[in-house]
């Protein structure tokens, strides 16, 4: 998924091989991870694909089925993994993912601890951002969700990022040959209070913290807990509000200009130029316009991320 | 800048945790109130209040250090402290518990007159206090102690009174380092219109949309100051390439990447091209010279102040060269304003950048043109990456020309200020069909108070941070997609 080998850069230009994991793309919410094996298939509303078909092709192409219909194949990103990935246990998106990863001053070389590892949704883009020479340590207390995690790392060539530990981090703080030396630390866990003493001693100074919990109950505790060591602490929320656009014409009405009517056209793809859409549109006294709203399904809350910096001795 | 080697793993010095002779800092005076950029060179000072103090006391300390102002025998000066974990220090400094918390309810303000004559000690014994040598600390105490109405406010008042005498009495003064999320929230908070309304959260996003990571070659529209080069570069920790582009013959200014500590390694990998340059057909290796002049022929007046010195005009590039030398060798030979930069060193104490701190601008120069090798291989292949922020700009045609030097499969992200200009953008890649998964998102972003019974979010908000357009482009040829146009 990533580059992290010099020579492999620019690895959106390598072309499709036998093995690659891949994302096909066949509607903007409608997307799977497929690994390309020669002689497999893949079928779907549109048809039969061959994998033989898209190996040899550069990502980013347009790939067709048995009976025409088509599909994309997509390189595989941290953003579009996170859309596609089996989700074992809730997961965060894009939105306090990225918002964490700029908190947190994350940036390559640096070694990160993450407790739990869930679904790994956090955890591969906490390794794109420490690539090529830092390190991201990850624990979770459950055994076969950290197996499922790690065997994701595998198959998306993040291994040499990535140790995924068994570990009650609650319960017996991060292991002790961490201390002093971690940048960064994130937590999303139940009662993220009783790791944070422990992390704490990890940190090196003015290294900064993060947890993220849905309750505000939780974020009370935890923000007792860390003012014994830590300064700046803040608390935040962050959402994504979606836009969805239509095009339609502005018309006037019978050649009474006093008000003006604006007519969807049915599918939002269409392009303007092309195609009547059937209704009865004057072209000539018609202006063509695309318009944009918010989504109607929106994402009310994920939960609140508190930040804070280790004080300095 | 030593790299230490710590329990295995090299802590290089992409991430210095220590202050130097030179490099540039963010100081937080009194908890936010005032944020000021300062480059740590020895004659630098800092203006609080009317006091004004040498930095010298910086330098060598770890980033996250605190520091109080004192007054001495020859003056004020910074002091190290630590951080006291409990009390005017930062905000929590109200202890939770019942006996307490029963105190707090049954008092309130109803008795409270204010009418200036509640503090007993004048201006004048504050003075003479000071020449005692009393610190900060025992001035605020000895008010405390001279109030007639502090015993009655609650304790939460109480906290608030401390507080503010303690900024006015003892001002502290926070280290801290240059990030890109602590120079986007200084800007955002004092003059976010330098920076297009870009907010912390958006340039998260445009980040993570855009893929950035190592060994990536970004293709950027940097119209914000430089922020956005900035926190590309951090992201690519010296390695892969920044390609700022612009249309036309000027480049954009850059100089918020300057404030970023990045060694020379990061700042070879900022580069900049015009679009011409990267669409023209031709070699550039004979034409190179001559566009270049082209390109900046009277331009050179600004360039010597944006520092954009290319190996491709020799005569006047010696010139070039010599001033645009590391401020680490040379430090008191630069030391002086640039008139191109003067907007951005506000004079007195708004000022984000402190006059007395000796800031310039020339850091090891970001920015120079990006050699013609480079650009032959960004026809071939493609850009991994495009990101735009162009908030005075019609982004449409724009996007238009520079989806086609990206790769296939390639993201992009394209923020702006304005929501209809992004659906006329969205709109028309949907009918080109040159990209997919296209979204239109806009960033919310609230911040919360968190403290015992008082839990709620902050009343103050930003209410915008621009939209943001992100996609992924595609070959839409079934049969005709090798090669890159």
């Amino acid at each position: 998924m990533l580059s992290i080998d010099p020579s492999k850069k620019n690895s959106f230009q390598r072309f499709i091989s036998d093995g690659d994991l891949v994302i096909v793309y066949e509607r903007h919410d409608n997307m799977k991870a497929v690994k390309v094996k020669k002689g497999s298939e893949l079928q779907n509303r549109f048809g039969v694909f061959k994998h033989s078909d898209w190996i040899g092709k550069p990502f980013g192409s347009k790939v067709l089925s048995s009976k025409g219909g088509f599909v994309y194949i997509l390189a595989p990103t941290p953003e579009l993994w996170t859309l596609v990935l089996s989700h074992r246990t809730q997961i965060l998106y894009i939105a306090d993912i990225s918002f964490v990863i700029s908190y947190l001053e994350i940036v390559p070389g640096c070694v990160v601890l993450e407790s739990g590892t869930g679904s790994g949704s956090l955890t591969t883009s906490l390794a794109r951002a420490v690539a090529p020479s830092g390190h991201v340590h990850t624990f979770d207390f459950h055994e076969q969700r950290a197996g499922l995690a790690r065997d994701d790392f595998e198959r998306n060539g993040l291994s040499n990022l990535v140790t995924v530990a068994v570990r009650d981090i609650q319960g017996e703080g991060f292991p002790d040959e961490f201390q002093g030396i971690i940048d960064s630390v994130f937590l999303d866990l139940p009662q993220p209070w009783l790791a944070i003493p422990s992390a704490a001693r990890m940190l090196k100074q003015d290294g900064v913290i993060c947890s993220f919990s849905p309750c505000i109950e939780q974020v009370q505790r935890s923000c007792e807990a860390l003012r014994s060591n830590f300064t700046d602490v803040r608390t935040f929320e962050v959402l994504l509000r979606t836009y969805e656009i239509q095009e339609g014409r502005i018309q006037s009405s019978d050649g009474d200009e006093s008000y003006r009517r604006i007519t969807h056209t049915r599918r939002k793809r269409q392009c303007i130029s092309s195609e009547d859409n059937g209704e009865n549109t004057d072209k000539a006294t018609s202006i063509p316009t695309v318009m944009a709203r918010p989504c109607q399904e929106a994402r009310g809350h994920t939960g609140y991320l508190t930040f804070a910096r280790l004080n300095c001795q | 800048m030593a790299g230490e080697l710590v329990g295995g793993h090299q802590t290089s010095s992409v991430n210095p945790r220590i202050t130097w002779e030179g490099c540039s800092v963010l100081l937080d005076i009194n908890d936010g109130d005032r944020l000021v950029f300062a480059r740590l060179s020895p004659a630098a000072t800092l203006k609080i209040g009317d006091k004004k103090c040498s930095l010298r006391p910086l330098i060598g300390c770890p980033f996250g250090s605190l520091f109080r102002v004192e007054t001495g025998p020859n003056g004020p000066y910074l002091e190290r402290c630590v951080h006291s974990s409990s009390s005017g220090a930062n905000d929590m400094g109200v202890q939770e518990g019942g006996d307490r918390q029963l105190e707090s309810e049954s008092k309130d303000n109803r008795a409270l007159i204010d009418n200036n004559s509640a503090q007993n000690l004048s201006s004048e014994d504050i003075d003479a206090m000071r020449r005692d040598g009393a610190t900060g600390d025992e001035i605020v105490e000895a008010l405390i102690a001279n109030s007639s109405t502090y015993e009655n406010k609650t304790v939460f008042s109480q906290e608030k009174y401390k507080r503010r005498k303690q900024k006015k009495y003892a001002p502290k003064v926070l280290l801290r380092r240059p990030f890109t999320r602590s120079i986007c929230e200084a800007y955002f908070k004092k003059y976010p219109n330098r920076i297009g309304f870009l907010r912390i959260d958006t340039l998260s996003l445009l980040l993570s949309f855009a893929n950035i990571s190592a060994y990536s070659d970004v293709l950027l529209v940097d119209m914000v100051g430089g922020l956005l080069t900035g926190a590309v570069a951090e992201r690519l920790g010296g390695t892969g390439y920044v390609c700022n582009t612009y249309f036309g013959g000027t480049s954009h200014s850059l100089d918020i990447a300057r404030i970023f500590n990045f060694s020379s390694e990061f700042d070879s990998r900022i580069v900049q091209a015009s679009y011409s340059h990267l669409c023209s057909a031709e070699s550039l290796d004979e034409e190179g010279s001559k566009m270049h002049e082209i390109d900046h022929p009277a331009g050179i007046q600004s360039i010597i102040g944006r520092e954009s010195s290319t190996k491709c005009v020799p005569s006047t590039g010696s010139t070039q060269i010599q001033e645009a030398q590391s401020l680490r060798n040379d430090n008191s030979s630069l030391d002086e304003e640039l008139g191109n930069t003067k907007e951005n060193l506000s004079s007195g104490q708004e000022g984000l950048h402190e006059n007395n701190a000796t800031i310039t601008y020339k850091a090891v120069n970001p920015g120079k043109q990006a050699s013609p090798d480079a650009i032959k291989m960004w026809k071939e292949k493609g850009f991994n990456s495009l990101i735009v922020a162009a908030p005075e700009l019609e982004v449409d045609s724009i996007v238009q020309k520079l989806i086609p030097l990206l790769s296939y499969s390639a993201p992009f992200a394209i923020y702006h200020q304005f929501l209809q200009p992004l659906a006329t953008c969205m709109h028309k890649l949907q009918s080109s069909k040159m990209a997919i998964g296209l979204q239109i998102s806009e960033p919310w972003l609230r911040e919360y108070q968190v403290l015992p019974s008082r839990t709620h979010p902050q009343m103050q908000m930003s209410g915008f941070g621009g939209y943001i357009l992100s996609g992924t482009r595609i070959c839409n040829n079934s049969e005709n997609c090798n090669g890159n146009q």
